[in-house]
């Protein structure tokens, strides 16, 4: 009886941040269009619906509909498995991610993340690594020049800031002294960020992320004026709109990560000198995980619209000479810190 | 020989990127609130000056007469064929009237010779700039839709004096 709740517990959040996940994907696919618009002085998206809402499902609709093209000289299987790794991936992260406190419901303790395991850290470098292959695969498998040269370039930017990003968060490790996502939340406690406490290695985090992501100043992989589309160019249909899910959701795992790492997760400091009832604390610190995560996707689409791209032997020259050394002095700066107030 | 300093190398601050990155988000920040240039076109209409080539159209007078001699000018002088007269005789002192004048606004290229090489100031291009039709014969305009009241091409009559 026990293990059958357990059980149903788990796949109702499975299902509810399945559908959170692609919800807020859509919209923000429709904020991207908006943002973009506002920062060139235009409107943006407006017909769909009242102010253009109902635009992200008229999209999807179309993609739906569009003809699914293979090219000949592809390499069909990993051609279809490609969008599907990188869903897959895209989706698998949000397990780990803590969106709340644990609360007891029904007599049963309930952590607010899908699956509280130890070493969810790990979990999510191991998976984020596995997105360089849909990339690669995709470049690869599509039989084209410009899929190529960009499923190369991506899994080369992948492993020079994979590197970094490590580093960094190695810092975090430091100092709270687990791999448990839940376990980093508390750790942040009060304003004890590790934003506030690490600068240097949040700054190098957040570009790592970018570049994880494939977002602008460093989406290589697909830059469209050398590569046409990069290795999504012979892409179409459903299968185009796996990789647009995924980088999408991608951007928002990569802004939970932050959240949880650097801002202080779900925690909204000093709330408990409140003395609220613990189900109106737990909404306002769930609640302060989405603000959280909408401030840092509005960063992200942000510097989409603000920075040009790099050129690829400078994003070598960021990733290896300046963002490893100092993701290296940022472990030393939180050892010797952790030192100091442990 | 001491080393030239390029242009392109940059200063230790700029070199820090984030100062640079801060410049760039502030400027697009400030865009995001400035007024907007869209025009959303079905409900506001684009209000064209007298300048525009909209559509040629001839010149209908107050008495509901054309202004066209039917000498075939324009016709001449169209480098995309598009304009086909058929004079016809009167008995008045104008003597000559287009019986036939078509446009076809398939070829038309809306360069406006026509309109300059007119002598008596019949055609004009107005600002009419919505064209739309299903099939190739509805895009043959005739005389019953060229012919255009005077007091509307107002404007484009005025500039083209002052230019003259």
């Amino acid at each position: 009886m026990e293990m059958w709740f357990a059980f149903v517990v788990a796949l109702l959040k499975v299902i509810i941040i399945a559908h959170v996940v692609l919800i807020t994907v859509s919209y923000l696919v429709y904020f991207e269009r908006k943002i973009s618009a506002w920062a060139q002085n235009r409107i943006g998206p407006n017909r769909v619906g009242p102010a253009g809402l109902l635009q992200p499902f008229a999209d999807v609709l179309k993609l739906l509909l569009k003809e699914d093209i293979v090219p000949t000289n592809a390499n069909k299987k990993i051609h279809t498995l490609a969008p599907i790794l990188a869903l897959f991936v895209a989706m698998g992260t949000f397990a780990v991610i803590p969106i709340g406190p644990s609360i007891t419901l029904f007599g049963i303790v309930n952590p607010f993340v899908v699956a509280d395991v130890n070493i969810g850290i790990l979990y999510v470098l191991a998976l984020t690594s596995i997105g360089v292959y849909a990339i690669t695969f995709a470049g690869w498998s599509s039989g084209s020049k410009y899929s190529l040269i960009g499923g190369v370039r991506s899994s080369a930017q992948m492993i020079s800031y994979e590197i970094s990003m490590g580093f960094s968060i190695a810092g975090v490790l430091l100092f709270a002294g687990s791999l448990s996502p839940q376990m980093i939340v508390e750790s942040q406690s009060g304003l004890m960020w590790n934003a506030l406490l690490q600068p240097i290695g949040f700054i190098t985090f957040v570009v790592a992320a970018f570049a994880e992501t494939n977002r602008l100043p460093f989406d290589l992989p697909e830059a469209e004026p050398e590569l046409v589309g990069g290795f999504h160019t012979e892409y179409s249909s459903m299968k185009f709109a796996g990789f647009f899910l995924a980088e999408y959701a991608n951007m928002i795992i990569a802004s939970s990560l932050i959240v949880t790492l650097y801002l202080g997760g779900w925690q909204v400091p000093f709330l408990e000198k409140l003395g609220l009832s613990e189900g109106v604390n737990a909404a306002i610190q769930v609640g302060s995980f989405f603000v959280k995560m909408g401030v840092l996707l509005f960063f992200f689409i942000w510097v989409r619209w603000s920075l040009p791209r790099f050129r690829y032997d400078q994003l070598m020259d960021l990733g290896w000479k300046v963002m490893f050394p100092l993701s290296l002095l940022n472990v030393v700066w939180a050892a010797v810190l952790a030192m100091w107030i442990k | 020989m001491a080393e030239k300093k390029r242009l392109k190398d940059l200063t230790l601050w700029e070199k820090m990127y984030v100062p640079e990155v801060v410049k760039g988000l502030k400027s697009t920040m400030k865009q995001m609130f400035q007024p907007r240039f869209t025009m959303e076109y079905p409900e506001v209409k684009f209000e064209p000056v007298g300048s525009y080539r909209g559509r040629p159209v001839l010149v209908m007078e107050a008495g509901g007469e054309e202004r066209c001699v039917a000498c075939g000018l324009c016709s001449r002088v169209c480098p995309a064929l598009a304009i086909e007269v058929q004079a016809g005789e009167t008995d008045r002192e104008k003597e000559r009237y287009p019986e036939k004048f078509e446009i076809n606004m398939l070829r038309c290229i809306f360069c406006g010779l026509c309109e300059e090489v007119c002598p008596e100031e019949a055609i004009v291009m107005s600002k009419d700039y919505e064209l739309t039709f299903s099939n190739r014969e509805d895009a043959i305009y005739g005389k019953d839709k060229l012919l255009k009241p005077i007091t509307e091409l107002q404007d484009r009559i005025d500039f083209l004096r002052s230019n003259k």
